[in-house]
């Protein structure tokens, strides 16, 4: 298909920014970086409107497809989006403009440096929800963890060795197994095509190897429990731009994973595997939330609440329902804004005070009101008020959930109840209160800056919560397509068995 | 008739010219003096370039000449390009350290040419004999190289210690060699691969066996496969850096090729007996190498344990047992030489006003005071990592490919041996990407302490910027299709 080369554009873009950050040169030079930056992903996120307009939502074909050669051997260079990735794209752009202005004038030191590894960062997140070649994904995948890294390690805190360290090593770990994995499904579709992959129906023996191998990967990014650990250690570390891009969208690509490949590519095993799913996710769901209760460091409060939110995304998953997914990908998305907006939330009181601890704020509702109103906002759409995208996604699990298995809905549910208690307090302790403490005294209200990265995200999150068919549309074809071929890949391999 | 006496010259015109060179230029040093070391250097970078381009054009199929113990086909073209390419850009990376170190020597240049002109023989030997002599070549010259600088402690003991081994495993092979003579009657290795075929009935000798073995263990020495890797960090530690640089891909290249020639010409009959013999290497050297380069705080011996890792990733290649396992190799070590060559650039680039710097912590902050360098030796770590999408994944990329597809070729799952390969070769490749980051860590995370001055040379600048650049392109198809190419086609010639 011969057309304009929308989706590459688009990838890539960001890298023409890193070119003009390299050029800035005198005195001005960190002011006209940022400025070039924000430029560069402002025009991307509007190159990407033209996507979501015009998407054919009737359809769960791959859309805007650009396929050349690229390494012979049937590796080609395949990009295509449908309802599901769509959506992951356009939180890509929407949530860069946004970082790229959380660092404006917190980062003060190689502002350069930050700001290419946010371009090649964003250009690596986009090319992943993009790839159609299992080759071209694993590298968009494996490779946003050098920029990742960087930027934990170089702009982070007191512990951000450690911190950039064992981000970097518990992805590449799981990512390897699932290189291998890929390298075997490769010999025997004899491609790396992933829409030919997803029909192709692989040997069923060797399915649980390639989901768990998958598994290892995308649990690790996810986070699941018990593979979680990074996440708390990288949030508290990274800058809080850094916080932003990995609660927004990095961890959405476990869940984009499974959606592309474990449940299209291994229906059998993903049936027969999905108890370990659904244990795992319980219990990062109840378990986090109490740890969550017990931190006396907001990101890291935050942190694990995204370790319990994404136990939702995998349960609503590998509900195999079309309301379990659909709300599983509504969760992400709407995580993706809120979780975003709670590290910003964190974000602004520490660059005023240089502190994350809890125990150190109390009161600021007195000389913040602005602030008090905005961090409200995204806790109570955190808890999954009514009215925010949150809630959405999590009733549409539970409703999916149910109908496969209600004592796991049960559990799942209770987290809900644990979600709100550890956000609540975080809130009361922050907020509410007298106003002892002296330092706190002095500290000023949002600025300009602070309330336009904000706006965007409260309207966002509200759209979500009040008119979701706005997304569900979307992704509905895709979804219900997704569930018809693995309902028909069940029902294949059950013929045989009987036979 | 002369015509029969005097052998077909045309397939040795890169050997014999870079013999009339080395010598010719070796009598001029020698009525010229040390003086001459610097032009001496540029002639010997020039004449290895022209014989480059002379085996570049060497295009035909298989031609064996001298009685049959010399080959060159397309294997050998690509592999001689490997080795003239790594060892010419050693000779204009040394030039600027000896200068500085007031160490300017003649015979150093020369030596390295009679290095490169052992390993063209090596690459393009077809007979025991021929082999035999390449390697010694190729040996006593590095020996001399290890201890150039003679007042040098470390580097006399890297000399002797060098020596000694290499001596053992000389004798080992020729040992096997001998072997390998009285049990199949012949040392060319087309004639010993056809004998063992028609032996094949009653299975090869045990003699044969033991003696293939002693020839591999020998060869392993050369490229310091895990369990004959021992003197590899003293060797890459002791001599003086650019001899380490040249230590680090040329004759790492020229053994491999010279290996998977005799693996597959006269020993693919006994592929069976070998490829255990070459999985046990190539785990225990992929393994070896990542854990023990964690302690590493000499980045030169950090590349030798980093040098062993990799000689274990391009293993798996011909562990595989297939044209896609040697061609994985060959894209493997082609990779190999890029990220080595300007790895190297960056560590003769260490200086501070009192001369050399070695210690990883000597790097400290380099990232704010030159921030190209840093960037540069970061691609190249990240690169010997094997992270995407640079080029060391791609090498890593294509031999877990082929061995993989052998396991899953196997009707029978017989071969879990090679899942179990490469399922630890992954895991090792995590444990290696520790130390890499390492060296990206102190770059980029701790501040610049005391004062570095990094030598700046046009030389080192371009050779670390091309290797960057090449590292980070070598995802677009205009880069690599050539390289993948040819690398099929060099299989291709070996094995059919």
């Amino acid at each position: 298909m011969e057309h304009f080369p929308i989706l590459s554009i688009i990838t890539f873009l960001p890298l023409l920014g890193v070119v003009f950050v390299l050029l800035t040169k005198g005195e001005n030079a960190d002011r006209n970086a940022r400025n070039a930056a924000l430029w560069v992903t402002v025009f991307t996120f509007l190159a990407s409107l033209i996507l979501w307009f015009s998407f054919d939502k009737t359809t769960a074909d791959f859309q805007f497809v650009e396929k050349t050669g690229w390494l012979g051997d049937n590796i080609n260079y395949h990009m295509g989006i449908d309802g599901i990735s769509i959506l992951f794209v356009m939180l890509t752009t929407f949530i860069m403009p946004i970082v790229i202005l959380t660092g404006w004038d917190a980062i003060q030191s190689r502002v350069k440096e930050y700001l290419i590894a946010f371009l090649i960062l964003e250009t690596l997140m986009i090319g992943v929800f993009c790839a159609l070649d299992i080759v071209l994904f694993y590298l968009f995948f494996e490779g946003g963890l050098i920029p990742m890294f960087l930027i934990i390690g170089v702009w982070g805190g007191k512990n951000r060795v450690y911190a950039a360290y064992k981000l970097f090593l518990y992805t590449l770990l799981g990512s390897v197994l699932m290189l291998l994995a890929m390298l075997y499904m490769y010999f025997q579709a004899g491609t790396t095509d992933i829409p030919t992959m997803m029909q192709y129906g692989f040997d069923t023996n060797a399915q649980t190897w390639l989901f768990l191998a998958f598994f290892a990967s995308f649990a690790v990014k996810m986070p699941m429990w018990p593979v979680h650990t990074w996440l708390p250690d990288a949030h508290v570390q990274a800058p809080t731009a850094g916080s932003v891009i990995l609660a927004g969208i990095l961890l959405k690509m476990g869940g984009y994973g499974f959606l592309r490949f474990s449940l299209p590519m291994f229906p059998v095993a993903s049936v027969d595997l999905a108890w370990l799913i659904y244990t795992l996710s319980v219990i990062a769901i109840i378990y986090t939330s109490l740890v969550a209760l017990m931190q006396q460091d907001m990101k890291k409060l935050i942190a694990y609440s995204s370790v319990a939110h994404m136990g939702f995304v995998t349960l609503g998953i590998f509900a195999f329902n079309s309301q379990g997914i659909e709300g599983a990908i509504m969760v992400m998305l709407a995580h993706g804004f809120v979780a975003s907006a709670l590290f910003l939330c964190v974000g602004v009181i520490y660059d005023r005070l240089h502190t994350r601890e809890i125990e150190r704020y109390g009161g600021l509702v007195n000389i913040m009101p602005k602030y008090a109103l905005t961090f409200m906002f995204f806790v109570m759409a955190s808890v999954g008020l009514p009215g925010t995208g949150n809630f959405v996604g999590e009733i549409l699990v539970l409703i999916g959930l149910f109908k496969v298995s209600i004592w796991t809905t049960f559990f799942a549910a209770t987290g809900l109840i644990l979600g709100a208690a550890y956000m609540l307090w975080l809130y009361r302790k922050v907020v509410f209160g007298e106003l002892v403490k002296e330092d706190l005294k002095a500290m000023l209200d949002m600025n300009k800056r602070e309330v336009i990265i904000f706006a965007p995200l409260i309207f966002f999150t509200i759209w979500m919560g009040i008119h979701p068919s706005t997304f569900l549309d979307f992704m509905h074809v895709s979804v219900e397509s997704l569930i018809t071929n693995h309902q028909a890949a069940l029902a294949a391999v059950a013929e045989t068995i009987a036979h | 008739m002369t015509e029969t006496i005097l052998p077909n010259l045309a397939p040795a015109y890169g050997e014999i010219l870079m013999a009339i060179g080395a010598m010719t230029l070796l009598m001029f040093g020698v009525f010229r003096g040390n003086k001459s070391t610097g032009f001496v250097s540029l002639v010997a970078a020039a004449l290895m370039i022209v014989t480059l381009f002379v085996t570049v054009t060497w295009d035909a199929t298989a031609v064996y000449t001298f009685g049959d113990m010399f080959v060159a086909d397309r294997f050998t073209s690509f592999m001689k390009v490997l080795v003239l390419v790594a060892s010419a850009l050693a000779v204009i990376m040394s030039m600027q350290y000896f200068r500085d170190e007031q160490e300017e020597r003649f015979e150093y240049p020369i030596l390295l040419l009679l290095a490169t002109l052992g390993m063209m023989v090596m690459v393009s030997a077809n007979d025991l004999m021929s082999l035999y002599m390449g390697l010694e070549l190729q040996s006593l010259s590095l020996y001399v190289l290890a201890s150039i600088r003679r007042d040098s402690e470390l580097a006399t003991e890297a000399g002797l210690k060098y020596f000694v081994l290499g001596a053992l495993s000389s004798g080992m092979l020729l040992f096997g060699s001998s072997l390998i003579y009285g049990f199949v009657g012949s040392t060319n290795f087309t004639v010993i691969g056809s004998n063992l075929v028609h032996a094949s009935a009653h299975g090869p000798d045990i003699g044969v066996i033991i003696g293939m073995v002693f020839v591999l263990a020998g060869l392993a020495f050369k490229i310091s496969a895990v369990p004959f890797h021992m003197w590899t960090p003293d060797v890459y530690q002791g001599a003086p850096t650019p001899v380490t640089a040249f230590f680090a891909v040329a004759p790492k290249v020229a053994a491999l090729a010279l290996l998977v020639r005799v693996l597959y010409v006269p020993f693919g009959e006994l592929s069976e007996s070998w490829t255990q013999v070459i999985v046990f290497m190539s785990l225990a050297s992929m393994v070896l190498g990542s854990v023990a380069a964690v302690v590493q705080t000499n980045i030169k011996r950090l590349m030798a344990y980093s040098s062993i890792g990799h000689i274990g990733f391009a293993l798996v290649g011909l562990a595989a047992g297939s044209q896609e396992g040697v061609r994985g190799l060959v894209i493997y070590m082609a990779i190999y030489l890029v990220m080595n060559v300007g790895t190297f650039a960056c560590i003769l680039s260490m200086r501070r006003k009192d001369g050399m710097v070695e210690d990883i912590s000597d790097l400290s902050g380099l990232a704010q005071t030159r921030p190209g360098m840093a960037a540069a030796l970061s691609i190249f770590m990240l690169s010997l990592a094997g992270i995407p999408p640079l080029a060391g994944f791609w090498g890593k990329w294509y031999v877990f490919k082929a061995v993989v597809a052998t396991a899953v070729a196997d009707p029978m799952a017989t071969n879990y041996g090679l899942i179990i390969l490469a399922v630890i070769g992954v895991i090792a490749s995590v444990v290696g990407a520790y130390y890499y980051l390492n060296v990206v860590r102190v770059m980029y995370f701790n501040e610049p302490d005391g004062e570095f001055i990094p030598q700046k040379s046009f030389n080192m600048t371009a050779i670390m910027g091309l290797g960057a650049a090449l590292m980070v392109l070598f995802l677009l198809p205009q880069i690599n299709a050539p390289v993948l190419e040819y690398a099929r086609m060099a299989a291709a010639a070996l094995i059919s």
